[in-house]
């Protein structure tokens, strides 16, 4: 697989089940079911709007608390669980 | 009578009203304003208050004056838009119609929405200065202090005016100097952000200056609370910034108003077509200034040029036709520096703020990217014009809504086609 130097997938159209297991163990990360209820969120609504969504869209409109999703992606969850889903690393455009 | 309802009068709105009087006949369309209060503010000022550079006169004048004849002003709270029944309910029952609806209500600061910001410490040892009352009580709080830790905070993004923490950094950095505390005081810049700004090329020369002027940066916080008993920030990670002053920009959300009438995004922005400043799915409804989702600063800046872009599109979708003008994401900004200096940002949608001169290429006069003291002046003659000709709809000369890129040096693979997002 491609990746560019901070781990995210250069052509998304690589990017399947067994890729998004291999994302995660670079970030030392087992996914489990509550993981990829995250992943497939974010894959979801970057297919329909386009971009990576923020936190606040992760609360409301995905269900995930903040302090959930940090206990399942240590640090930085949004950049971690795009890492995974094979998106681009969200930016903060404004 | 046909019936243009404009929703707010801060400067999006009276923009507008100002505008539209001058194109609508009013023996065809009535306009009404709606808003809440009946001061307007020069919210660029309140960056200027805490430090006692401008006082109450500088950026507090009555709405009514800055709205022309044949507008009509009406206080009150709005319950919700009935986009179906093409009518604004307001609090007290009212049923105001239009045909038109401009939506102009901005977006504010809500620090409840982070817990414990609220709390003891609130106005006490945690300030803002995005509202009259927070830079005036940040004010008093200043002129007690006598060192020790002064942390300048950004809770999330997108913000109202994102450079405004950076220039309450420079300045405090400047007026810590000139009261002699400096020395005493350890300053602090705290961002949810990896660096110090949205952009990467400005945020690599506004690092620099951090760091030159002995501001220590925290990157990557994502605030989880306010905890008043240690005077501390934490993060959702776990990590702890100690504060003995905190200035902090918190979170910012739309109207709640947007929120009642189903219209809003998660933040209660109104989903916008970024070119037309039509609301997606709404055929009678426009959207400017704050209120938007469109992918630029929320600035007045953008909601002066968007005022020209939306001016002829309500035109024409009253006419029946297409709609003529494309907005391109345009803002420009001036970044106070401290010590009588400044910084000019001038980007749009596909270009993000670069070196070079503005308005005119070699000449300038004023430097982008480029600390001067010609672009502190020009911060602080811009109070004169929001005043007397950007709140009356008039063109501020040679500056366009469209940005310009002549005068801009702009490195390889800068400009973009579409900025993503």
């Amino acid at each position: 697989m491609d990746v560019d130097a901070e781990g995210y997938l250069t052509r998304p159209e690589q990017w399947n089940r067994a890729i998004a297991e291999a994302l995660a163990q670079e970030l030392n990360l087992q996914l489990t079911d509550a993981h990829w209820k995250v992943i497939e969120f974010l894959q979801r609504d970057y297919r329909e709007r386009g971009t990576v969504p923020g936190m606040r869209r992760l609360n409301k409109v995905g269900g995930f608390a903040t302090k959930d999703l940090y206990a399942l992606f240590p640090d930085g969850p949004i950049k971690k669980a795009a890492l995974i889903a094979g998106l681009p690393k969200p930016a903060s455009c404004v | 009578m046909k019936e243009l309802l404009i929703l707010g009068a801060g400067t999006a709105g009276t923009i507008m009203a100002n505008k539209l009087r001058g194109r609508l006949p009013a023996t065809e369309w009535r306009i009404r304003v709606v808003d809440e209060t009946a001061e307007h503010f020069y919210q660029p000022g309140f960056l200027f208050l805490p430090f006692g550079l401008y006082t109450e006169r500088d950026v507090v004048r009555p709405k009514r004056r800055f709205l022309p004849r044949g507008v009509e002003l009406v206080q009150a709270v709005v319950d919700r838009i009935e986009p179906d029944r093409r009518r604004v309910r307001l609090a007290d029952g009212l049923e105001l119609p239009y045909d038109v609806l401009l939506i102009a209500t901005g977006t504010r600061p809500v620090p409840e929405q982070v817990e414990g910001m609220t709390d003891g410490d609130w106005r006490r040892g945690v300030h803002e200065f995005y509202t009259f009352e927070g830079a005036r009580a940040l004010q008093a709080a200043l002129r007690d202090w006598r060192g020790g830790r002064l942390v300048v905070h950004v809770s999330e993004m997108p913000i109202k005016c994102p450079v405004a923490p950076l220039e309450f950094a420079f300045l405090a950095d400047w007026w810590l100097t000139e009261q002699g505390l400096r020395d005493k005081t350890e300053l602090v810049y705290v961002t949810p952000l990896s660096g110090a700004f949205t952009k990467p090329i400005a945020s690599q020369v506004l690092s620099g200056l951090l760091e030159r002027k002995r501001i220590n940066v925290v990157t990557d916080f994502a605030v989880a609370r306010v905890d008043n008993e240690r005077h501390a920030l934490v993060s959702w990670d776990e990590r702890d910034v100690p504060y003995d002053l905190m200035v902090t920009v918190p979170p910012n959300l739309g109207a709640d108003m947007i929120e009642r009438s189903g219209l809003g995004d998660e933040m209660n922005y109104v989903p916008t077509d970024r070119h037309t400043l039509r609301a997606r799915g709404h055929e009678h409804i426009f959207v400017i200034g704050d209120a938007t989702d469109v992918p630029t600063s929320k600035a007045g800046s953008v909601a002066h040029f968007e005022a020209e872009v939306l001016t002829e599109n309500v035109l024409a979708h009253i006419r029946g036709e297409p709609l003529p003008e494309r907005f391109d994401g345009h803002a420009n900004c001036f970044i106070e520096s401290g010590f009588g200096k400044g910084f000019l940002l001038d980007f749009n949608y596909h270009l993000e703020p670069v070196p070079g001169r503005f308005p005119f290429p070699r000449l300038g006069p004023l430097a982008l990217l480029g600390e001067s003291r010609l672009n502190h002046l020009g911060k602080l003659a811009f109070k004169w014009i929001y005043w007397h000709v950007l709140l009356r709809g008039w063109p501020i000369p040679f500056v366009d809504h469209r940005m310009s890129l002549a005068g801009k040096q702009i490195p390889a693979g800068a400009l973009k086609a579409e900025m993503a997002g």
